[in-house]
């Protein structure tokens, strides 16, 4: 606990080389980073009152890199995204501060036809459900051609050979043949497929991929995000990867963010995270991922798997202090009565715990 | 497709044979029947007399052969002869079909033009005044009896042009007659115009709630392309179920606006035949507007193929 508190004051390495002040966006920097997410705050203003779906969340990812955003569902990985590309749906839900800036253009000033350029050209997205993702009265070819004539002017032979090309790089068999056909037709990883052909037509600077895998076959899972990664490095694009998958987190990301209740509580390095989490949120969800003991050469101890008790609180009636503590082994009153501050625990990890660390042998083990 | 579109077809044939024996037990179920009406005008009481009648008509004989006579003609294009006039059955309906013909695809043009566009709107500007507004009016178009508002209309128009826009000669030109069948074609259409408008509404906000909009949305496409192109045609779904539907509906309310604005049409007809237990002319009057009816909803069929590759690539 002392050693938690002794680093409480101390300052805290920025993010970006925002204008924003430095505790804001707390976070490890990024040399030359391409997109800042500064302080976004995504509140929904509903009848029980207001639900803070993104609360104060800040990051920075550069060129190329895999930033994985982790959690559990309804903790705001989703809504941070739908953020960035300004599509969270208003009413009820609005972005109510904060900054996004892309490559120096901040997102959250732009003009709505401004912004709408931007999407699908600059930053696009892929999303969780490939089987209600794609309009199903359009065929593949037509629906992965638009993007290409909303942002390009190109002649209609040349969009065709692209689309077709498109279908070939996401490794689609029978490209030209696909094209002419219809979601329906096609298995949901092809759908997938045809959903990153569509994100990556237009050779995005940032991709976000929202649960890209989780509605797919496990079989199937791996081959998308291998594409993925295949895509990223053959494009450059910057990939934030939302999953509360660690196994995809381990196999993807460089850096990795963990969200509970809207906000950001820990990020470090994928390695650093994995050897050592500090949070217990974070601890308590790598402890509950089933493991098979032969692949990774441990003894065949049998262990019940761990879970974390409790649900994410309804983020209209947040606890006050910690929003963790309900659900936290070792919350005390001080948790319960005041917010942990987010601060570098250890060089390039970050954590918002007033007991950080502690007792992750146990929750690891 | 053409499976589809062949049991659509066989349903098609079903429903027109069962549509038959119904339209004939209905007529002969209704108490009295052309003899009596004859024999009651003309003051007679002698029943010998009314045995004359209905054997020469033809109605003393079994129901099942009675009905033979009927669709066996029909099969052939013999549709018999009227009871009332004594002429062929088809000279007394053909020359009143355009003009009824006209006036329902007018109402449904009407119908469509008004009700979808609307519907659109009101659902891209759901919870405004404009959306409202356009509710309010929907809901007055669902709720007013076509014969009333045809009413209205008439009184309107007399009151503040001073003339009546009534059907009592043929009108000169092909645009004359429909100028002149629009308004009454409006009052039948309000109403379908209604359900269409609210139908359209409704599917529209469903739609636009699904995953691929979002989708659409992420790859820039503005407010136009997201609500038209790929919006709409997933609501049109529905809204072309009912406007099949609706087309059974308008015929209904075509019979009360023909009257009201005394055009010669084929309905008002059909009501005076059924008044005097004219047969011939109603079995094959109600058989022809099955017929249409039945037409139309298999042309619902073809269109949801076109609309919905989902049904159109079916094995």
């Amino acid at each position: 606990m002392s050693h938690s508190r002794a680093l409480q004051a101390k300052p805290s390495a920025a993010a970006g080389g925002q204008a924003k002040p430095i505790d804001s966006i707390a976070g490890i920097a990024v040399a030359d980073p391409l997109l800042t997410v500064a302080d976004l705050k995504t509140y929904f203003f509903t009848r029980n009152g207001t639900a803070k779906a993104v609360d104060g969340v800040s990051f920075a990812i550069a060129r190329g890199e895999t930033l994985a955003i982790v959690g559990e569902s309804g903790c705001g990985k989703s809504m941070t995204a739908l953020s960035l590309m300004r599509l969270v749906a208003d009413p009820p839900g609005r972005i109510v501060d904060g900054e996004v800036v892309l490559d120096g253009v901040d997102l959250l000033k732009l003009p709505e036809d401004e912004m709408r350029a931007m999407r699908g050209r600059d930053i696009s997205m892929i999303f969780q459900e490939p089987m209600t993702s794609l309009n199903p009265v359009m065929t593949i070819g037509r629906q992965i051609g638009e993007v290409l004539t909303m942002h390009k002017t190109m002649p209609r032979d040349e969009l065709q050979k692209k689309v077709v090309e498109m279908l070939a790089l996401v490794r689609i068999p029978e490209p030209a043949q696909r094209a002419k056909e219809y979601p329906h037709q096609l298995s949901g990883g092809m759908r997938q497929r045809a959903m990153i052909a569509m994100a990556l037509a237009c050779s995005p600077k940032v991709l976000l991929a929202d649960e890209p895998t989780t509605a797919l076959d496990v079989t199937i899972q791996a081959q998308i995000l291998e594409l993925i990664a295949d895509l990223q490095r053959k494009l450059g694009t910057a990939v934030v990867l939302i999953t509360h998958d660690l196994g995809v987190v381990a196999e993807m990301a460089q850096r990795v963010i963990v969200m509970y209740a809207g906000r950001k509580v820990e990020e470090a390095s994928a390695e650093d995270l994995f050897a050592g989490p500090l949070h217990p949120y974070t601890q308590g969800l790598m402890a509950s991922i089933p493991r098979l003991g032969l692949m990774r050469g441990e003894s065949a101890k049998t262990e019940r798997l761990q879970e974390i008790p409790g649900i994410v609180p309804a983020l209209y009636s947040l606890p006050q202090g910690c929003v963790f503590a309900p659900r936290c082994p070792r919350a005390d009153d001080k948790c319960r009565s005041e917010f942990p501050p987010y601060e570098e625990k250890h060089s390039r990890h970050w954590a918002a715990c007033w007991h950080a660390g502690e007792g992750k042998e146990r929750a690891h083990g | 497709m053409t499976g589809y579109l062949m049991r659509r077809f066989a349903l098609m044939l079903l429903t027109l044979f069962g549509m038959s024996i119904l339209i004939f037990l209905v007529m002969r179920l209704v108490p009295g029947n052309i003899a009596d009406i004859l024999v009651d005008s003309a003051g007679i009481v002698d029943p010998k007399q009314k045995l004359k009648i209905e054997q020469e008509l033809g109605l003393d004989r079994p129901l099942i052969a009675q009905y033979w006579q009927w669709i066996s003609g029909l099969a052939r294009g013999d549709l018999g002869y009227a009871y009332v006039s004594e002429r062929p059955a088809i000279e007394e309906i053909l020359p009143r079909l355009p003009v009824t013909a006209k006036l329902a695809v007018l109402a449904l043009v009407f119908s469509v033009l008004i009700g979808v566009p609307l519907g659109v709107i009101s659902a891209v500007h759901r919870n405004t005044f404009l959306d409202y507004l356009m509710r309010v009016i929907s809901l007055s178009g669902l709720s007013m009896p076509s014969f009333w508002l045809g009413l209205l209309v008439l009184m309107a128009f007399v009151q503040m042009l001073g003339w009546i826009p009534i059907y009592n000669r043929q009108p000169d030109s092909i645009w004359a007659e429909i100028g002149l069948l629009a308004i009454p074609a409006f009052v039948v259409g309000f109403r379908s115009s209604a359900l269409v408008m609210r139908l359209t509404r409704s599917s529209m906000l469903e739609v636009l709630k699904q995953d691929y909009i979002r989708t659409a949305r992420s790859k820039g496409a503005s407010e136009k392309t997201v609500n038209y192109d790929h919006a709409l045609r997933n609501a049109l779904l529905p809204v072309v179920t009912i406007i099949g539907i609706e087309a059974a509906f308008l015929l209904g309310g075509l019979i009360v606006t023909e009257t009201v604005f005394n055009i010669p049409g084929v309905a008002r007809f059909l009501v005076e035949a059924i008044r005097s237990r004219d047969y011939p002319i109603v079995q094959n009057l109600v058989m022809f507007i099955a017929f249409v009816v039945v037409t139309v909803n298999f042309i619902v069929d073809i269109t949801y193929t076109m609309l919905d590759p989902r049904i159109r690539l079916e094995s």
